[in-house]
């Protein structure tokens, strides 16, 4: 439960991925779902030598990911996870793309019946920045990480990294770990004050079980 | 056999000599003594039908472009659509026009030739030198007709097993093709997955739906309507149900195309004329070009082999063949699958080929699946759309990787 220094090969510079690809065993079967361009599964391909697999919703993101050798295919984390069989996978990731599902409940519960274990990132919406946006300049937060205006953002179910953990009490999940990304990214560290990093926090990232 | 990069056939004795393909061969001449490779089967390995019947002989005309590796495993088998034939890149012997997927398939392509030992054989009920309908039957010297019994895609990839043994190859490193293709590329997979590296079907389903066994029935009737058919005996009397076949041919081709390509290319424009003749000439671009569609069609494609064609895609049901429920017929399947569709292909919609795509998910196989935007409907498989080929050639390479191939 300590602060995961990050040791891998640095084919990405996202801090996240790369904090995301310590918590995955090596060799294992992994879904990556809203998986982009293929840049985790590269990396967990690579580093991991796992056996990945992905979902993403765009046409673009697909194409990219199928040149690149990788099994993707084009489809939606609400409507689609049905599909996939109990205990199918050793890992299933759902990086940075909860916030945008019409149902993140549904999704997490999918998850958890999918795979032996869960990871999920999101942008924490607890932040101070996002709290002063909104309470001192009453407009809706525009931020690094949160990059888009109210009228054309892709995100619409945020939560702050309380209300996830709410959320994971509800489903019955068991949070193994949970750590926040530091600003400038060197370094995450764990979630042990929730309310301090609830508020200065900005990604969080949660490796879950059942 | 010793370290030899190209490919020797396994009993040379029986595969005849290709013949240059010149211009203007007929179909009928085609159907017995064909341009192309050719191989032989007699009774003592009679092929199985699914109908209950055995062909006692059985004739498999193909062709191959590149070399078989030493250990032979850079085999891709292309597998051809309703009315497509063994000439995947290479001249057609009838029509004197370019393969039907030398965009795909060629030196450099994305099925590369100077890669891949590439093989594609004529179907079992088609028209171009396999034993089909226009065939002539061994046991009554004449032609056969509807003497032959009713084909399905299950025997039609059955027979190109044969022709894989044939060539003495264990596992193809892929089954590619569209349509009919790929429900042959699903049969493959389904049928004998421990021979099927990788399979790329496109533009397909693991069942026919009940509107496209309706549009096939529309052109069946078409023919079988005209008076020229003779009960399916056309030949006996030197005349052929070359209107009625036209009718099927413009009737299905407007299934392969989409509303949006349709006004793209000729909207309501007239024909070589300003205003409409009050009449029923062809006063449309549309109907101008439907008709050339059809009288063309009639000079390379056996009428009967048409129906026999459009029956084995109406009886195609994987789901069938195992129990009602589709992911069973994948259970256990190590094949790395590339499914693919386009937006505008209403008869095989992505739906469809994604119903595949989450059985094969359910079944826990490696899947890729790509959806590629276009306005050009179904036959968009066949044309130049370099979504498509990126997407095949980043996953034939990937594969290639993973079975080790340089």
């Amino acid at each position: 439960m300590n602060a995961h220094a990050i040791s891998v090969a640095p084919t990405t510079n996202r801090v996240d991925l790369l904090a995301i690809s310590a918590l995955v065993t090596p060799g294992s079967r992994v879904l990556d779902i809203g998986c982009g361009d293929g840049q985790l599964l590269k990396l967990l391909e690579a580093t991991r030598n796992v056996d990945g697999r992905g979902i993403e919703i765009s046409q673009k993101g697909v194409n990219e990911c199928v040149a690149r050798g990788l099994s993707v295919v084009q489809g939606d984390a609400d409507s689609d996870l049905i599909d996939y069989p109990d205990d199918g996978f050793d890992f299933v990731i759902l990086s940075q793309t909860l916030q945008a599902t019409y149902h993140p409940r549904e999704v997490v519960e999918q998850m958890l019946r999918i795979g032996r274990k869960v990871i999920v990132s999101f942008p924490n919406f607890g932040n101070w920045r996002v709290r002063a946006a909104l309470g001192f300049r009453g407009r809706m937060p525009v931020t690094k990480d949160l990059p888009y205006s109210w009228y054309d953002t892709p995100n619409i179910h945020f939560c702050t990294i309380r209300d996830f953990v709410g959320l994971c009490d509800d489903v019955g999940a068991t949070v193994e770990k949970s750590f926040v990304l530091r600003r400038g990214g060197e370094t995450s560290l764990p979630i042990r004050a929730l309310r301090f990093w609830n508020l200065f926090g900005q990604q969080a990232v949660f490796l879950l079980r059942r | 056999m010793a370290a030899n990069d190209s490919f020797r056939p396994a009993s040379p004795g029986s595969t005849a000599k290709p013949r240059a393909a010149g211009r203007g061969r007929s179909a009928v001449s085609e159907a017995d003594d064909p341009s192309s490779l050719v191989v032989r089967f007699g009774p003592d390995k009679p092929l199985r039908l699914d109908s209950g019947v055995q062909l006692p002989e059985l004739q498999i005309a193909y062709q191959t472009y590149g070399e078989l590796n030493a250990d032979r495993s850079n085999a891709i088998l292309v597998c051809h659509a309703l009315t497509g034939d063994q000439h995947v890149a290479s001249l057609s012997p009838v029509t004197g026009k370019p393969g039907w997927w030398s965009d795909m398939v060629g030196s450099g392509k994305p099925i590369d030739t100077d890669r891949y030992f590439v093989i594609c054989s004529n179907v079992v009920g088609g028209c171009l030198g396999t034993t089909g309908p226009a065939s002539t039957n061994p046991t009554t010297d004449r032609v056969y007709g509807l003497d032959l019994p009713v084909i399905t895609v299950r025997d039609m990839v059955r027979a190109q097993a044969m022709l894989i043994d044939h060539l003495g190859i264990d596992q193809l490193f892929c089954v590619a093709g569209g349509s009919l293709g790929g429900m042959q590329v699903l049969q493959w997979a389904v049928s004998y997955p421990e021979r099927v590296f990788s399979a790329v079907p496109i533009a397909t389903g693991a069942r026919h739906s009940s509107q496209n066994i309706a549009f096939h029935e529309v052109g069946r009737q078409a023919i079988m309507a005209d008076p020229d058919w003779r009960g399916g005996r056309y030949f006996d009397y030197g005349v052929s149900p070359r209107k009625g076949l036209a009718v099927a041919r413009m009737a299905a081709h407007i299934t392969y195309l989409s509303d949006e390509a349709l006004h793209r290319k000729f909207g309501r424009n007239l024909q070589d004329r300003d205003t409409p003749t009050f009449g029923f000439d062809a006063d449309f671009q549309i109907e101008s070009y439907l008709r050339h569609q059809g009288v063309a069609f009639v000079e390379r494609f056996d009428a009967n082999s048409y129906l026999y064609m459009t029956r084995a895609m109406d009886y195609f049901d994987v789901a069938a063949q195992h129990g009602g429920r589709l992911a069973n017929a994948f259970l256990g399947t190590k094949t790395r699958f590339c499914v693919v569709s386009f937006t505008s292909d209403w008869l095989f919609p992505t739906s469809e080929n994604k119903a595949v795509v989450r059985a094969l998910n359910a079944a826990g196989a490696s899947v890729s699946f790509v959806e590629i935007e276009t306005d050009r409907g179904h036959d968009a498989f066949l044309l130049d759309e370099p979504e498509m080929f990126a997407t095949i050639r980043g996953f034939l390479s990937s594969a290639g990787e993973a079975r080790g191939l340089r």
